[in-house]
């Protein structure tokens, strides 16, 4: 998907609904990967019930909201998991879940085989379970591999194998890429955002500006590894990466948390964020009325970035990572190409991060059992 | 069926817009999208949403654009289409 500069003016303008909406089912999570950037484990007693759920994919069908990307927290722990999904794609709404994997036993890979418009994300976050399991907990890489395992068997077709770019995971992109086509699957790498959890680890674990500058010529030779349009402030660097290369968040995209509240994009998780909750009145009226949506669609100041050649393609990057690593709005993204970002931050006399509200971790550190 | 290239396309068949593509009109114009290639296609004007929508009534791709484009206009038109029917948002019907 590829898009010429008047209609990313349209765009940023904001549009009729979105077209990518981000649903987080549940808070609920049986793992405790260090970056997760709703900050899940806790189921929240308030979280949309079932009724509530199906009600809310009626109406995203009437916006003629094509798909969503369902998530969590672990989607598949919701009992009523099927049932949700079913009823969407019932609706003509396509679905694509991310999951950890642990519960796509075989019975359940074929059961999601036998269903239409329906696509598969399993994280991992490494190639090898000793970097995979340092961030998401021991076992889990190999649970991971079962489940792609079962959907092979089960003749799921296409899923998709998702991984955060980390300082670790970004050294391992060839390896990836040879797990996918092993599988058939497709290759998908995010970003690494400071928002939830990651908020305690970014520092660490986000990509050194070399690390960057090479995953971006990576990403140039390979147009069919998805991106989730993740990496635009590193087209800054040249030639733009395929994607709308923009920030969506309030205008394209945005999120719907467990107990109905509309962010702007799944990683601001935070009040300053927060447009609405779809129980007062439905998500149409936040999504069309919510003074931030609407703010968000006014022309943007470029601030810092207003006199820098690369404007055009990067657009200051990602608010979600200015925002939890303490920048302004209008300051460089905290990973600019440049080191514009590094620089602003190092500028901060004192450092005031906002931490990520709601916070849904589990209290104690979870023990992982092998199955 | 396969699509055709942009330079085979067929301007005096019927086309129509395909069962499995969603339109959702936006103030540009409309996005489309398909529910089999799951590919995102913008309309970039609500001229050419309005040819695209009454395909089904016309007996071919020319005729609709006759009946709804002024002359000047009409190649562009059916380039557009074109390209429509590369991407499978348009079929033979
Ligand atoms: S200065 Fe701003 S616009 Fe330029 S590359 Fe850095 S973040 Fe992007
Ligand atoms: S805030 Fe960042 S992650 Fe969210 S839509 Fe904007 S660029 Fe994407």
């Amino acid at each position: 998907m590829s898009a010429d500069v008047t209609l990313r003016d349209r765009f940023e303008r904001g549009l009729a609904a979105p077209i990518c909406l981000t649903w987080e089912l549940t808070y609920a999570c049986n793992l405790a990967c260090t970056h997760c950037l709703s900050s899940s484990g806790r189921r929240d007693p308030k979280e949309l019930t079932t009724p509530e759920a199906l009600g809310l994919i009626d109406e995203i069908a009437a916006m003629q909201i094509f798909y969503i990307n369902i998530g969590g927290g672990e989607p598949m722990i919701r009992s009523d998991f099927f049932q949700i999904i079913e009823h969407a794609v019932d609706r003509h709404v396509g679905v694509k879940f991310s999951t950890n994997g642990t519960r796509i036993d075989p019975v359940v890979a074929r059961r999601l085989a036998a269903m239409d418009y329906l696509d598969i994300q399993i994280s991992i976050d490494g190639a090898d379970a000793a970097t995979s399991d340092k961030i998401r907990g021991l076992g889990t890489y190999d649970q991971a591999r079962r489940a792609m395992d079962n959907l092979k068997d089960a003749n799921f077709g296409q899923f998709k194998i998702s991984v955060v770019m980390t300082r670790d995971s970004v050294e391992q992109l060839d390896a990836f890429e040879e797990l996918a086509r092993g599988y058939g699957a497709e290759l998908r790498l995010t970003r690494l955002r400071p928002s939830g959890r990651g908020v305690d680890v970014w520092d660490q674990l986000h990509p050194t500006r070399q690390q960057n500058r090479d995953l971006y010529y990576w990403l140039l030779d390979r147009p069919n590894v998805l991106t989730g349009d993740s990496f635009f402030h590193l087209s800054a660097l040249g030639t733009p990466l395929d994607g709308l290369n923009l920030c969506g968040a309030g205008r394209v995209v945005c999120l719907i948390d467990p107990v109905g509240n509309v962010y702007a994009c799944p990683f601001v998780i935070h009040d300053e964020f927060l447009a609405g909750n779809i129980r007062a009145a439905g998500f149409d009226a936040v999504w069309t009325n919510s003074e931030l949506f609407r703010s968000l669609r006014e022309p943007g100041n470029p601030g810092a970035c207003g006199s820098c050649g690369s404007y055009d393609a990067c657009r200051g990057g990602c608010m979600a990572a200015k925002f939890f690593t303490g920048l302004e709005l209008t300051d460089p993204d905290p990973e600019c190409v440049f080191g514009h970002g590094e620089t602003a931050l190092a500028a901060k006399r004192v450092e005031i991060r906002p931490t990520p509200s709601p916070d849904h971790s589990r209290r104690t550190k979870v023990i992982l059992g092998t199955r | 069926m396969s699509a055709p290239t942009l330079a085979s396309f067929d301007a005096t068949a019927a086309w129509q817009l395909s069962e499995q593509v969603s339109l959702r009109d936006e103030s540009f114009g409309a996005l489309a999208y398909h529910h089999g290639n799951r590919r995102l296609v913008f309309l970039k004007s609500r001229e050419l949403v309005e040819v695209v929508r009454a395909l089904s009534g016309h007996e071919s791709a020319r005729a609709t654009v006759a009946a709804l484009v002024p002359e000047l206009q009409r190649s562009n038109y059916e380039a557009a289409l074109a390209s429509l029917a590369v991407s499978d948002v348009l079929n033979v019907r």
